[in-house]
């Protein structure tokens, strides 16, 4: 029995145990078992469903990606920064486009960092200290399962010591499984976040509303709620997808961070994403502390470029801006509208990745690799930022994603002339 | 008769379970349903195991029907490529696609749900 680090989900949890000969794990949640369980894998690199070696296949995808005047190098959720790195730098010199799993999940949440910071703390702050907690468009029973007992419902922290001095707040368009956990769920109508928010900064400020309901909830209990987040004495907002993926995106959360400056006036409050994969935090940070920006960054004038409403996966994919795909980790034919993934279906992609999925069913070339945290180590970032070392505890035939992309690079820089 | 409705997508644990066995009959299980309030699930005149098809101004699919906790007008599909087939690809220059809150006709169905192969 290893002590290691999970590789499924943003929590990353760090209190696990996996025994190595079986090939079980012991105390994750039902997603983390299932991270941690012998599953099919792809059996070896392919170009054209045949089974060729590694360096054959290295060797097509090179081919592929410096005869593409664009290609599109996407995903970096599931690997650890080392190999993100890797993939950063092989964009830049093939003057293509990164872009990561972001861009269809918390992206907007970048966005509106840039416009309005983030006031924001660790989870071992929200552990230790939060005695208000509001999963805002979040369900993490069936996100990050293990997150409400570790650290935001029923964990034990130095002031807030158990979960009578705790009130959880779940505010959903639906009666989710974390609806269920909470002291109260304020159920709202779809899209009206943006709306609720700012009744909420009105009511902290103490101005009147002129209206009964807002967004499907009375004016009484959005009052009663602003008072609960007035006397709070740190409180969190966990934000989900209910917010960065409906009308509004962006400017829903930037309307939710101004609330939380308001109630910063009065008492201590942070809000912060519920991030889904366990390194999606560094496939923005690595590419930011390299070339400045999160995701959807264009190389293909020699220096980066940040605009989403371009170099986003989507809209990239949707005006055919991509003439060739690099594949990471990630599995964009089953998580992109269908439309985009239409031009992806039109354009040699190459996939690397330890297990296959649809992705793999449209891939010219296919090259499997090691599972991080199992076979391949290295380091990630937990969803509040916090770097964690994930380990290899089992010997694989696999390469890993670092050097799969570092002998790809190697290869590239040679047929491009870089020294 | 066919029913308006907002579709909602998101995580559920079966589709997180099974999100790394794309092409096993779990996931298959996991993401090719929608839940419907009791209310709209008996409207159309549905059971346990029917199917519907939901049409969009962005595609159309077709899913098996539950029973969900959900308000009237609502229906929720597990993320994936059948939530995908109907949710709206138009970003409004922000690079994410409207995966929640898109309108949408759902009917009974006799046609059978594709495959996870047959999407593609």
């Amino acid at each position: 029995m290893e002590n290691v680090v999970c590789t499924f989900c943003g929590s990353v949890c760090d209190d696990v145990q996996f025994d190595t000969q079986q090939y079980k794990g012991k105390k994750f949640c039902a997603l983390g078992m299932s991270k941690f369980s012998a599953k099919e894998r792809i059996k070896s690199p392919m170009i054209d469903g045949k089974a060729v070696s590694y360096e054959e296949a290295i060797d097509a995808a090179v081919d592929i990606l410096v005869n593409s005047k664009k290609p599109l190098l996407y995903g970096w959720a599931s690997t650890v920064n080392e190999a993100i790195r890797v993939g950063v730098i092989l964009t830049e010199k093939l003057g293509g486009i990164y872009d990561q799993c972001s861009s269809v999940c918390h992206g907007p949440g970048v966005l509106s960092t840039i416009e309005e910071g983030l006031p924001g703390g660790t989870l071992g702050q929200v552990k230790n200290r939060a005695d208000v907690v509001v999963f805002w468009g979040s369900n993490p029973m069936e996100a990050h399962p293990r997150h409400p007992t570790r650290y935001s419902v029923t964990a034990k922290g130095f002031f807030v010591k158990d979960r009578k001095e705790r009130k959880v707040i779940v505010v959903d368009v639906r009666k989710t499984k974390s609806a269920r956990l909470a002291d109260e769920f304020i159920q709202i109508k779809p899209g009206y976040d943006y709306a609720i928010f700012s009744a909420l900064r009105m009511l902290v400020k103490g101005e009147e509303i002129e209206a009964e309901e807002v967004g499907g909830v009375s004016v009484s209990k959005l009052a009663e709620l602003a008072e609960t987040m007035k006397n709070a004495k740190y409180g969190a907002i966990l934000y989900g997808l209910g917010i960065t993926q409906s009308r509004g995106r962006d400017r829903n959360i930037e309307n939710a961070v101004k609330l939380i400056q308001l109630l910063n006036r009065y008492t201590r409050w942070i809000i912060w994403p519920m991030r889904g994969h366990y390194n999606v935090v560094g496939a923005g940070e690595v590419p930011a502390w390299e070339v400045g920006y999160q995701y959807a960054i264009d190389f293909s004038r020699g220096y980066p470029r940040f605009s989403p409403a371009e170099f986003a996966v989507s809209e990239a994919l949707l005006r055919r801006d991509c003439d060739a795909a690099l594949i990471v980790a990630s599995d964009p034919v089953a998580h992109l509208p269908k439309k985009a993934v239409e031009h992806l279906k039109s354009i040699p992609v190459i996939q690397i990745d330890p297990f296959p999925n649809m992705t793999t069913l449209i891939s010219k070339v296919v090259i499997p690799a090691a599972i991080t945290g199992i076979e391949a180590e290295g380091t990630a970032y937990r969803m509040d930022g916090i770097p964690l070392r994930v380990k290899k505890v089992v010997d694989s035939e696999y390469w890993s994603d670092e050097k799969i992309l570092h002998e790809m690079l190697k290869r590239v820089e040679v047929r491009m002339g870089f020294s | 008769m066919p029913i308006e409705v907002e579709i909602i997508t998101g995580r559920t644990i079966d589709q997180g379970r099974t999100v790394e066995e794309k092409l096993s009959e779990e996931y298959f299980k996991a993401v090719s349903y929608c839940e419907l309030s009791k209310d709209d699930f008996e409207a159309l005149g549905l059971n346990e195991g029917d199917r519907v098809k939901i049409k969009s101004d962005f595609g159309e699919v077709v899913v098996f029907a539950r029973i969900g906790d959900l308000p009237k007008g609502m229906i929720f599909i597990p993320m994936g490529p059948y939530a995908n087939a109907v949710i709206s690809d138009d970003t409004d220059g922000t690079g994410m696609p409207r995966f929640k809150g898109v309108k949408a006709i759902v009917d009974r169905t006799d046609e059978e749900v594709k495959r996870i192969e047959d999407l593609i």
